[in-house]
């Protein structure tokens, strides 16, 4: 009764139009310089339509190879960085929900020093080991591999957290009737465990996607090869400022492309997204 | 705990199997890595790497009382603090504003969130096409009203246009807190004030804001953690950490001196600098996490 305010509402339209604005309008400029030759973005203002070399520079760049990162196509970089989204996503879901699954639903020696173990990690971000790790990769040959660009970044507190919150709240009864009617650990956790964590997969899966998707340091330091870069790596390498050969118009499409991927899975997935959000943060 | 008398499978070998993997991966890139880390801090190494020697907390020392340290402290505290300050600001005014509008609140919603999904590296690019100085047609506005814009080699253009590009990026994970924030807010307080007469502005400040309190402590943490470490890419890949060491934070210098220029001890020492912040922020978190399960 209070909110019926037409004039109030208005403003509060139009503050989030310009909110979107805000929000869009780096994205939409991009796209409309990727849709323009180089000449056209050299020589500013850009015009804020799109341009017509829609076609021309995204299969350029696509398929072309781009001379600055060695005549390694965006495909490549796009399968990489898929590659090491996914292996992420899925290996840090996998391991972590056996911990969680290990830590609530049984009783060992040493169950909490493990829990602790785990739990301490969320402390040591990547930034703060760099050194030490990249060492450690160099001695074990991972370099330019996609082992070496999953791996590491597989372990993480966070996801075990969930997991183990979420079981917490699994009732007792439910692992006594399943023991009741003969049915061994490996059985609970196939048929009644993954069943009921569907959506919490789900949630989780599409953070870590977007993690593993916007990764930088990482990549940066364990790729030298062009043809093992992650898009934004490569996308890094492809700008200069000092050279004048950078090609602007195909920088734009792999930026385009870069962002595409996770912007769909984050508004496709939205529910999930926003669910998954709020709980790994709790 | 309730856990203690939670039913369990009796198995003694299956729990172990079950750890093991995240227990190995943790083993091998985290704990091996962060002793490394701590190891090496109190170690000299000549540039050669031919010989070490043992330094005790030399290299702390010196490290603490490098003017470019304490400059890339003061960097990234600037940094932080502006970057939170107006990614919140921002949300906190679009939540409330989406909060109240009836129509269109799923639009609004997932016409903000997109930036979540960009990494923070071309959250960077995105915004210096725009702005530099060569051939953004922002920029190109600028100058063409006769202000001098040039954030590669003005060091507060560039500090302007990280924070800017930092912010945008973090737009959408606050404002989708403070949208759910705002929905656990009682309907009939705010009500009740109205009947008493407090305006809207008064509702807001009174009520609103201090009931969102959790919400932006919480947030403010996050944004700060995001400020330091997240950012590397945006700072790598737009300026460089210059000009000069204008935008040089804590986390850019870790990297450039232990990859860049090869200073070993130095690395590490700020390395640990580095864990013992994030320990001291996480406490924090963590703390703020109790207050929350009181609150109910």
């Amino acid at each position: 009764m209070i909110q019926n305010n037409p004039v109030g509402r208005l403003i509060a339209h139009v503050i989030l139009i310009i909110g979107i604005l805000i929000v869009a309008f780096p994205i939409y400029y991009t796209f409309v310089a990727s849709t323009q030759t180089l000449q056209e973005i050299l020589r500013p203002p850009l015009s804020l339509l799109p341009g017509g070399h829609f076609w021309e520079n995204y299969s350029a760049a696509l398929f072309g190879g781009v001379g600055r990162i060695g005549g390694v196509g965006v495909d490549r970089l796009l399968f990489n960085t898929l590659v090491m989204a996914l292996g992420i996503a899925i290996g840090k879901i996998c391991i972590s929900i056996l911990s969680a699954y290990a830590i609530v639903f049984f009783r060992f020696p040493g169950r909490m020093v493990f829990f602790w173990l785990i739990f301490i990690t969320l402390m040591l971000p990547v930034e703060v080991r760099i050194l030490p790790t990249y060492k450690i990769m160099v001695d074990l040959g991972l370099i330019d591999t996609y082992t070496g660009l999953i791996l590491p970044l597989m372990a993480s507190a966070t996801a075990t957290l969930l997991f183990r919150q979420f079981f917490m709240t699994i009732p007792g009864e439910l692992v006594e009737a399943a023991r009741v009617d003969g049915a061994g650990p490996w059985r609970f956790f196939k048929d009644i465990l993954l069943p009921l964590s569907k959506t919490n997969i789900a949630a989780l899966f599409v953070i870590l996607f977007i993690y593993g998707w916007t990764q930088y340091l990482w990549p940066l330091l364990m790729t030298n090869r062009n043809d093992m870069s992650t898009i934004v790596i490569g996308l890094r390498k492809m700008i200069s400022f000092a050279d004048a050969d950078t090609e602007w118009h195909l920088v734009m499409v792999t930026c385009i492309l870069a962002i595409l991927p996770p912007i769909l899975v984050v508004v496709l997935m939205q529910r999930w997204f926003v669910r998954g959000l709020v709980e790994t943060e709790k | 705990m309730a856990s203690s008398t939670r039913v369990t499978f009796p198995n003694k070998f299956l729990p172990y199997l079950l750890l093991a993997p995240q227990l190995a991966i943790t083993a091998i890139f985290f704990y091996w890595p962060a002793s490394q880390a701590i190891y090496q801090s109190v170690l000299r190494e000549d540039p050669f790497g031919l010989s070490t020697q043992f330094v005790g907390l030399d290299n702390f020392r010196r490290v603490l009382g490098d003017p470019n340290y304490l400059n890339s402290l003061q960097v990234t505290v600037i940094f932080s603090v502006a970057t939170a300050l107006i990614a919140m600001a921002l949300a906190l005014l679009l939540a409330v504003m989406a909060d109240k509008v009836i129509r269109g609140k799923g639009i609004y919603r997932t016409l903000l969130i997109w930036p979540y999904a960009v990494a923070p590296a071309i959250a960077g690019m995105l915004w210096l096409f725009l702005f530099n100085p060569s051939m953004g047609t922002l920029a190109h506005l600028v100058r063409s009203a006769g202000y001098n814009w040039d954030p590669l080699l003005n060091g507060d253009q560039a500090m302007v246009l990280i924070v800017s590009a930092a912010a945008w990026k973090q737009i959408s994970y606050n404002f989708l807190f403070f949208v759910a924030g705002l929905q656990s807010i009682p309907k009939s307080l705010i009500e009740a004030a109205a009947i008493d007469g407090a305006g809207e502005t008064k509702r807001f400040w009174t009520i609103v804001f201090p009931l969102l309190a959790p919400t932006t402590f919480f947030l403010l943490v996050v944004n700060t953690v995001y400020a330091f470490f997240d950012t590397f890419g945006i700072i790598h890949a737009v300026t460089g950490g210059g000009p000069g060491k204008a935008t040089e934070t804590l986390v850019y210098k870790v990297y450039n001196d232990g990859f860049v220029n090869l200073i070993l001890g130095d690395s590490a020492a700020q390395s640990v600098i580095l864990m013992i912040i994030v320990i001291g922020l996480t406490a924090i978190q963590f703390r703020y996490v109790e207050r929350k399960v009181h609150y109910g």
